[in-house]
């Protein structure tokens, strides 16, 4: 039933052979891309009927695996190629192949005449394979391969211009934070490990297994420490507080890089590793009001940082860490399901902005390099009036910008509007449960006034560029657009498949779709929380409709200042910075962030080595190689000396030995 | 073989003046010839052994020696020779070239 399974991840690592070994033979821009593309559409249409063989199947058998072959087998320890396929394995695959080929289509467009263009859609191939190899893994270690083969490829794409220093530079950042990251993910596997099977016998790593034993874990403990280790895991790659920075400057790859692996779907690997092991994390209360804070906290902070960059992709970037924390929220509160919902409707939304502002600077790039001009392409305060320009960008643009915003109807009003709800009326963290809806509400303000300004600034009001570029400015061709459309129209509708039940009882009772089909994933989780769940959440009726009715209001508020501020009364704007230079110049410079880690953490890295170097490489080891190779010369000096030449000395010499040795042995 | 003492002390003369001989002589023909009377001394003392325990090993080992002598005398000879080709001199002295 499940027996082409395979064919979701082999299909892109072949494209990723073909165009990574002959793609530059091959030359032709067409057949390239045309490869590319087709291996991730076929991987897609397995995941469709995957999928489709999944739901006829009674809820609780939609957990099945396929055994591809023994990978590693060492005494006690077992790991095996195999996939797991459940609904929430299925739900990623399909966002992952699904976005993942529209992206890939895009590219094709965009990337046109790019060096390098084999290099580019063979790295993109290689990505979607180890995506679908992290979510489809049924263990810890081929999540992990998984896991690494997309912080390899995030590298090599973020590095794709990698003749700029800049480039570069963020290429290594990305993974060096990556590594971070991925030391606690390795911890975390070893002690889950060693602990089961030490203390209960239980050597696995699959995850059916672990969840088949988790009631043998404790609360709290040795629990906490892992779980703490498995989120220092997810921080590094979902880019969350302390380990975010990476991803701002990850925009320096091309821009349908950003909307695939730095917003739809890498970047969310965090998430879904929480998720998938919902049973480990609902079992530490200190975990998971660790990730809820630090959710909370990046989703709001981000958010600042977002209000005042005035580069394009930036301010989608901060927007991207700011909602990635928002599902690290949902996940803290124990609302694994919502969080996979935002996951989902985000990986909508997300890619289409990233996409349209990928027309947009391809448009701009095109236009100032017509008009022989220098300004940037990707700053926000040289665009405008681009509405009439790129109408069919504009209008998927502004979908998407709704939605994230939050407005009833689309998409990021059912996910996010579930979270605040979660974060407000969980069992988990008490009073701290008003603090999280607070932050939670807050961020969801700002995403609506950074998202409306950056509309505002891009697409109304006059055009900012010299009027012989903006002759040139031109909606992009079909293959760009039509992405654009397709990803517009889930950002809308996506949310309809997970309706919130007050939402639905309005309506005659339409179900939580997505609720019940993920509920499988989470049922050791629910088991866990009815045998525990000391206090429930809350649940009244009027409170949801009164919650959901403010973060609106404040949604609402967002555009309303977003418009004032940047249609209506374009003075404001620059009166505030002039009024409060301090805080500008703090929020424009990301909160000196950067500079702060530079000072506590990579200076004294630095020095640390500069003096292991200096201090210890140069005067400790290589004064002892030296120094003994220097008393080696100094005694044989000495010795030398001996070595006259002199027949008679030598003769000398042997007649004294002699003399010597025989009195020795008569006198003794 | 009443008078053994009187061969070694002999012989212990002989080898002294070889002795003496090598470290004292510059010529390198003298100490070569000094050489062969310690090479004969010791050759006087291993006959005279032999024949007072009246056991011949010590007269096999003669011919041993006689046989290297022999054959120390070609290989030394034509290396005087051959220095003396070069320095015109067979001053031991003067050889000194495999100093440091």
């Amino acid at each position: 039933m499940f027996d082409n399974v395979w064919l979701i991840p082999l299909l892109p690592f072949i494209g990723f052979l073909i165009n990574g070994l002959l793609g530059k033979r091959i030359k032709n821009e067409t057949v390239i891309g045309g490869i590319a593309s087709a291996m991730v559409l076929g991987s897609f249409i397995v995941s469709c009927l995957t999928l489709f063989n999944l739901l006829s199947l009674p809820g609780e058998e939609r957990q099945v695996e396929v055994k591809i072959f023994s990978w590693i087998t060492s005494g006690v320890f077992n790991a095996d190629v195999a996939f797991l396929i459940d609904p929430l394995s299925c739900l990623m695959i399909m966002v992952v192949s699904g976005v993942g080929f529209l992206i890939h289509l895009y590219s094709i467009g965009y990337m046109h005449g790019e060096e390098g263009y084999y290099r580019y859609f063979s790295y993109l191939n290689l990505f979607t394979f180890s995506m679908l190899l992290l979510v489809l893994g049924n263990n810890l270690l081929l999540m992990f391969v998984g896991w690494e083969g997309v912080g390899l490829c995030s590298y090599l794409l973020i590095g794709y211009y990698f003749h700029k220093k800049s480039a570069a530079d963020a290429g290594k950042k990305a993974f060096v934070m990556n590594r971070i990251g991925d030391f606690g993910f390795l911890l975390g596997i070893f002690t889950l490990f060693w602990y089961l099977g030490s203390s209960h016998n239980v050597w696995t790593i699959t995850f059916t297994e672990l969840a088949n034993n988790s009631h043998l874990l404790p609360t709290g403990g040795i629990v906490t420490v892992i779980t703490l280790c498995f989120f220092l895991g997810a921080t590094g790659k979902s880019a969350q507080i302390p380990l975010y920075t990476w991803l701002p400057d990850a925009m320096e790859g091309p821009t349908p890089v950003s909307a695939l692996i730095h917003a739809a779907t890498m970047v969310t690997a965090g998430v879904y590793m929480i998720a998938r092991m919902n049973y480990l994390f609902i079992r530490s209360p200190e975990t998971l009001a660790v990730i809820a804070v630090i959710g909370a906290c990046t989703a709001l902070f981000a958010a600042t940082i977002g209000t005042a960059q005035n580069d394009i992709k930036r301010v989608l970037a901060y927007s991207t860490v700011s909602q990635l924390g928002y599902m690290f929220l949902a996940m803290g509160v124990g609302a694994f399901g919502a969080g996979i919902f935002h996951l989902m409707t985000h990986a909508f939304f997300k890619a289409c902005l990233f996409l349209g502002s990928g027309a947009v600077i391809h448009s701009m790039h095109g236009a100032l390099h017509h008009a022989h001009s220098n300004d940037d392409a990707q700053d926000m305060r040289n665009m405008g009036g681009l509405r009439s320009k790129m109408p069919l960008t504009f209008i998927t643009f502004l979908l998407a910008t709704i939605a994230i915003s939050g407005i009833p109807g689309f998409s990021g009003f059912f996910s996010k509007d579930e979270i605040l709800w979660q974060a407000f009326s969980n069992p988990h963290h008490g009073s701290l449960n008003f603090l999280l809806w607070g932050m939670g509400a807050l961020a969801a303000g700002l995403t609506a006034f950074y998202m409306f300004r950056l509309v505002f600034m891009t697409f109304f009001g006059e055009c900012r560029i010299t009027p012989k570029a903006k002759d040139h400015l031109h909606e992009s061709p079909m293959i760009i657009v039509l992405p654009l459309i397709v990803l517009a129209g889930l950002s809308v509708v996506g949310g309809f498949i997970g309706i919130p039940k007050v939402i639905g009882d309005l309506f005659g009772g339409i179900p939580n779709y997505l609720e019940h089909y993920l509920d499988p994933v989470f049922k050791h989780s629910e088991e866990y929380m009815a045998h525990h769940g000391a206090h429930t959440g809350i649940h009244n009726i009027a409170l949801e409709w009164g919650l959901m009715g403010t973060s609106v209001l404040i949604a609402l508020i967002g555009i309303t200042v977003a418009y004032s501020l940047y249609v209506a009364n374009k003075g404001i704007p620059a009166r505030f910075v002039a009024a409060f230079p301090g805080l500008h110049r703090a929020v424009y410079n990301k909160w000196y962030i950067d500079e702060l880690y530079d000072n506590i953490i990579v200076n004294p890295c630095k020095a640390f080595s500069q003096f292991l170097w200096k201090g210890f490489d140069v005067i400790v080891i290589d004064g002892a190689v030296n120094g003994v190779a220097k008393t080696v010369m100094a005694c044989s000096g000495v010795f030398r000396l001996m070595q006259s030449g002199l027949i008679s000395n030598y003769a000398w010499s042997m007649a004294f030995g002699v003399v010597v040795m025989l009195s020795y042995f008569i006198l003794k | 073989m009443e008078n053994l003492n009187g061969y070694l002390i002999v012989s212990a003369i002989l080898f002294s003046i070889g002795t003496i001989g090598v470290l004292t002589r510059k010529n390198a023909i003298v100490i070569f010839m000094c050489i062969e009377l310690m090479l004969n001394a010791v050759n006087l003392t291993f006959v005279a052994l032999s024949r007072h325990l009246g056991n011949l090993d010590g007269q096999i080992f003669v011919f041993f020696i006689m046989t290297v002598a022999a054959a120390e005398a070609a290989v030394g000879l034509a290396l005087i020779i051959a220095f003396f080709n070069n320095k015109e001199t067979i001053d031991v002295d003067d050889i000194n070239l495999m100093k440091w």
